[in-house]
């Protein structure tokens, strides 16, 4: 490549970077005021580019594009305050977990509400009135509006600085960001500060999306993209740091620019096309930058939330009742076959239950015990069920092979993964597991040639006598069995306790000797491991897997079903998962906005017990306002 | 004592299932400087954040300058000019020692008689603590304890109150700060300001407080004048001192 | 030998100088308390001893192993036990348990992953909480305790280690006045029955005219005084920058 070549991509990645900064501060200002984090604003950051589309082409000219635009932030900014008094408002002093729950609820509700307004179909925007045409810059062509883009982003940003540095807004945002009750105690309405700061945020990210109108089409699978992308440079760049939102923004945006700009290269014995290693470029960006500043470029460490969560009994060994009822639910799941002849459904359902319980079982090892609130567990039951998948593919390996190794391919990518998650805690934590599990979604999808694509792996049948389902819910129930009772065994073990020995307090942990990073970051890649036997059995029971499989939505599955049989019982797990996997099975399937009525399931849950369901149960059975 | 400024009725605390307080009843006169004092965990922050409202889960009457503040949220308490110094001082630690004071602004007001209440600039305050007029555009991350301790009061005042509840303000710091601190406390007095401090050195409660609540588990045990208590030594023995 | 010997120890954080040249001995069985002003370089100077904090530079010798820039793990397994300002325990486990997880790592059980925890070093967690007074807690939730009854847990886990050395950062911090001087008297028999030296920081100045042995004050990053009860307290420049006229509190009044 050329200087000027490498030049002129630098420059088409500054205009990337401007949306990247847009999406990103949004989210990092709202999460610096609320200590929420908006899972949402990628949808924001969508409708931006739906509601764009549709002033950009129902109204002409100009007014209509630049008018459109304007309007599109305004409309966006005061969906942010409605979403802000309606909802986020509720719970704000709810856990941290379910807060982001409540959010994520919200990304399903605000994708079918656009896929019910829009239609399924990627919708192309006109190109930018005044701005249609190209500048010739080292002698290629820029166009325009690329331009306009670079300079926008910047300008923002200055804007923005202006007002936190200067103005008694930006000082009691400031000010909020450390300590909001406190801002409360000495006379502020915080209740306007929090609406107007999420306005303003929510705004930023549809001013963003609607800049994108004439450079992409709206595309439905945009929010999930879009706060995977601000994830991973709100990590880069510092919580709270616009100005490091910026730069994280265009680091990001210029390594991939460069990979693309690079394209293939013949280096004699060897081809590689860089163009294909983005995603990898951009993990290889957040991880050094983590290694080097845990709190990204121009952040700081920040203070420990106030946790309000129910305090946690010591774990007791199971009690007699508790083991008689785990003997009567595994004698009646050993029957189960029996019914085979006549109600098959029945075990494929069955199957299903078994494996949602190792996926929740392993993801609340890590989340209750471990405190590690994983929000991209889906990348682990991902990798356990395309490595198994995979080497049927290519090596035709027989199904036992496959199920061993797909857990060790789930124990190698969490050891990977886990190794900069454990470095982190709380809400970094919960964004980079699931930054990673986005990009593990999206080498599946990149990688058409190995995986499949978007297609998928098909043919993954077990062989005899595995392929009747009653011999392959039994081999299900067996490893089942083995998974939660190891990792029931693990917890009781010196292990266990110093893995929540840890969570606890890592002061005094490490006051006695322990490791805490390293009891962690073992505990998350056997979560990890574990994982990966129910994507494994998973493939061979669906008999294909596809990117589809393994998207965020099934890490959220894994939350659901967890926070559904409470994160601070050890049976909570299996309880949630089945309850969960018959619900997904019996009623979400009813409906083509499955996602909308889950989102409002979610909603109503978080919004009815908003101390979660283990606290509102103590509430209820409690000795509160007793005298 | 000619008129009260803040009475509080039958108030009581919960941290969720856990009872804190337990009916409490007392009053600070106009002016007057009352120090509620009992050991750690007896209740005494628990009391000053549930007159703020700082508490969810509370029942009772507070009433503050002849109105109702029981149901108030804290920044609507603050607004009728009640300020709250915590023990923690939770300053902005990321903002200036001036814009901390600019956070607490509020307009000047008055007493119900239409007599003005005191009130205060960044230049009346630097008077009152000299060490902070030396570092208007300090950090707060980069002031130590006693500074911080000094500037969560003023940032209090800025606020232009009738009445401050004082957290600790002898907790955690140097005696040289403490006896500082004693000395404002003192001349915010003089100025018609009234205090409800919490406290548990004897030696500094004596020498700022009028009367005195001891609180036990959540109960008031004994109440008095400051001067009764210091010669009261069964009540020290039992409740406060060695 | 010294059981601690701090040598020109310094450490500055965005060219302020928090300690500044500091150097001092604890001697074998000794009681030794670090006095000073808030912002005085108290909290830094410990946590470089602890290995909380790197020091830019100095040296801090343990028995004559240097241990600046070790980690706080590998500091408490050279024999330095610790208690916090703010006292930490682990509030999911029982009191006991809290005990028995410090006696694991000390017997380098922390990765076992099969034998359950509930027998292994129980008899010596028990005795330890029985040397605090807290053995009829030992199967209660610890996060149920009273706050100083949490202190004498955290001791009993200090000790767990059997250190040569405990650093107790304000130990009588946010206990009234009774409950500090109980603590801070079994603190004083529990090392002098072990031989156990003591470096303790401390804003009560009652508790430490009463039990302290050597009292050494820090002031704007540096040493300023360091003897008995008797000299510090009749030490002119201490009374000017930390005491003012002592009427704040009572064991200064000479």
């Amino acid at each position: 490549m050329t200087f000027s070549a490498f030049l002129f991509q630098a420059l088409n990645g500054l205009s990337t970077a401007s949306g990247l900064f847009f999406i990103a501060v949004g989210l990092s200002l709202i999460f610096g005021v609320s200590r929420i984090i908006n899972i949402a604003h990628g949808s924001l950051y969508m409708l931006g580019t739906y509601i764009a589309y549709t002033f950009a082409t129902h109204i002409d000219g100009g007014l209509g594009y630049w008018g459109g635009i304007v309007a599109t932030a305004l409309i966006v900014g005061v969906l942010g305050a409605l979403i802000e008094i309606v909802l986020l408002r509720r719970i704000y002093r709810a856990p941290e977990l379910f807060q982001l729950l409540a959010t994520f609820a919200l990304v399903l509700v605000i994708n079918d509400a656009t896929l019910w307004l829009w239609g399924p179909e990627d919708l192309l925007g006109p190109r930018a009135p005044g701005l249609r045409g190209a500048i010739e810059v080292f002698g290629r062509q820029l166009p325009s509006y690329d331009l306009f883009l670079i300079f926008i982003g910047p300008l923002v940003l200055i804007l923005l600085h202006f007002a936190l540095a200067r103005t008694r807004f930006g000082r009691l945002v400031r000010a909020a960001t450390q300590d909001r009750e406190m801002v409360g105690a000495l006379g502020v309405n915080q209740a306007v500060l929090f609406t107007s700061v999420f306005a303003l945020g929510a705004l930023l990210a549809g001013l963003g999306g609607a800049l994108q109108v004439a450079r992409e089409p709206a595309n439905l699978a945009t929010d999930l993209v879009a706060i995977g992308d601000a994830f991973v440079v709100v990590v880069v760049g510092g919580m709270g740091s616009i100005s490091g939102a910026y730069l994280a923004a265009v680091i990001i945006a210029e390594v991939k620019a460069l990979c693309i700009g690079i394209g293939v290269v013949d280096f004699g014995f060897v081809t590689v096309n860089f163009s294909k290693f983005t995603l990898v470029a951009e993990f290889l960006v957040m991880a050094a930058v983590l290694i080097a500043r845990p709190y990204g470029l121009l952040g700081k460490p920040q203070a420990a939330v106030r946790s309000i969560a129910e305090p946690e009994e010591p774990i007791r060994p199971a009690t007699p009742m508790l083991k008689t009822l785990a003997v009567i639910v595994l004698a009646l799941l050993m029957c189960l076959p029996l019914l085979a002849q006549s109600s098959p459904y029945l075990l494929i359902l069955g199957i299903d239950v078994l494996i949602a319980v190792i996926f929740a079982t392993s993801l609340h090892f890590i989340m209750g015990p471990g405190g590690m609130h994983s929000f991209g567990h889906a990348a682990y039951f991902g990798l356990g069920a395309y490595g198994a998948a995979l080497l049927v593919k290519w090596l035709g390996a027989p199904m036992g092979i496959a199920l061993l190794v797909a857990p060790l391919a789930a124990l190698a990518g969490a050891l990977l993964f886990g190794w900069f998650a454990v470095r982190l805690s709380g809400v970094y934590l919960a964004m980079l597991t699931l930054a990673f599990a986005q990009i593990v979604w999206a080498a599946v999808f990149q990688w058409e040639g190995f995986t499949g694509g978007s297609n998928g792996v098909i043919g993954v049948w077990p062989p005899p006598p595995f392929d009747k389902s009653w011999v392959f819910f039994v081999l299900t129930l067996l490893l089942a069995i083995a998974a939660v009772l190891l990792l029931r065994r693990l917890l009781f073990a010196p292990f266990g306790y110093a893995m929540r020995a840890g969570r606890d307090s890592v002061l005094r942990a490490e006051a006695i000797g322990i490791d805490v990073k390293r009891v962690h970051w073992l505990a998350f890649a056997i979560a990890g491991g574990i994982c990966g036997v129910a994507g494994g059995l998973f493939a061979f029971a669906k008999g294909s897997i596809s990117p589809e499989t393994i998207s965020v939505g099934r890490s959220i599955d894994g939350l659901v079903m967890v926070l559904l049989g409470g994160i601070q019982t050890l049976t909570g797990p299996i309880v949630g998962a089945s309850l969960y996997a018959l619900l997904q099975d019996t009623v979400m399937r009813q409906t083509e906005y499955w996602r909308a009525l889950l989102g409002i399931i979610i909603l109503v849950l978080v919004l009815a017990f908003p101390q979660g369901i283990v606290g509102a149960a103590a509430h209820l059975f409690g000795k509160r306002r007793a005298p | 004592m000619s008129e009260l400024m803040l009475t509080v009725e039958n108030l009581s605390a919960w941290y969720g299932a856990a009872r804190i307080l337990y009916d409490l009843n007392f009053n600070v006169g106009r002016g007057e400087v009352v120090a509620l004092m009992g050991r750690n965990g007896a209740g005494k922050s628990t009391t000053m954040k549930a007159i703020m409202g700082l508490i969810a889960e509370r029942q009772g009457v507070v009433t503050f300058n002849g109105g109702d503040i029981s149901r108030l949220k804290p920044f609507e308490i603050a607004r009728r000019g009640l300020g709250f110094t915590p023990e923690d001082r939770r300053i902005f630690v990321d903002l200036t020692v001036m814009e901390n004071l600019d956070i607490g602004r509020q307009p000047p007001r008055n007493f119900p008689d239409g007599t003005p209440a005191p009130s205060w600039t960044p230049s009346s305050l630097f008077k009152l603590f000299p060490n902070l007029a030396e570092m208007p555009q300090r950090l707060g991350y980069r002031m130590s304890g006693g500074e911080q301790q000094m500037l969560t009061v003023a940032r209090t005042l800025m606020g232009n109150p009738l009445l401050v509840l004082l957290d600790e303000p002898s907790e955690g710091v140097a005696p040289l700060i403490v006896e500082q601190m004693a000395n404002t406390i003192v001349e915010l007095k003089k100025e018609g300001l009234s205090i409800l401090l919490s406290e548990q050195n004897i030696h500094f409660a004596r020498l700022v407080s009028d009367r005195v609540y001891v609180l036990e588990k959540g109960q008031i045990h004994w109440q008095g004048s400051m001067t009764d208590l210091a010669d009261n030594l069964d009540i020290q023995r039992a409740y406060l001192t060695v | 030998m010294s059981v601690l010997e701090v040598r020109a120890l310094s450490k500055a954080f965005g060219g302020v100088r928090a300690v500044n040249d500091v150097a001092f001995v604890v001697e074998p069985g000794e009681f030794l308390a670090m006095i000073g002003p808030n912002g005085a370089g108290k909290s830094t100077c410990f946590n470089m001893i602890n290995g909380q904090l790197a020091p830019d530079s100095g040296e801090i010798l343990l028995e004559g192993k240097n241990i600046a820039g070790l980690a706080p793990r590998a500091i408490w397994r050279l024999g330095v036990g610790r208690t916090f300002q703010v006292a930490a325990t682990f509030g999911s486990m029982t009191v006991v348990e809290n005990v028995q997880m410090a006696l694991l790592s000390h017997a380098g059980e922390i990765y076992r992953f099969w034998r359950p925890v509930a027998q292994m070093h129980r008899v010596r967690a028990l005795d330890l909480l029985g040397q605090v007074g807290m053995q009829d807690a030992a199967d209660r939730p610890s996060r149920e305790l009273a706050y100083g009854d949490v202190k004498r847990i955290e001791l009993a886990i200090a000790l767990a280690n059997e250190p040569r050395l405990l650093l107790m950062d304000e130990p009588t911090a946010g206990m009234a006045p009774r409950e500090r001087n109980e603590l801070i008297a079994l603190v004083k028999r529990l090392v002098v029955e072990r031989g156990v030296s003591v470096l303790f920081t401390e804003h009560s100045m009652d508790v430490v005219f009463a039990y302290a042995d050597r009292i050494i004050v820090l002031a704007r990053g540096r040493v300023i005084a360091d003897g008995n009860a008797a000299a510090i307290r009749d030490n002119a420049k201490v009374r000017e920058v930390y005491f003012g006229t002592g009427k704040t509190f009572a064991g200064a009044a000479s």
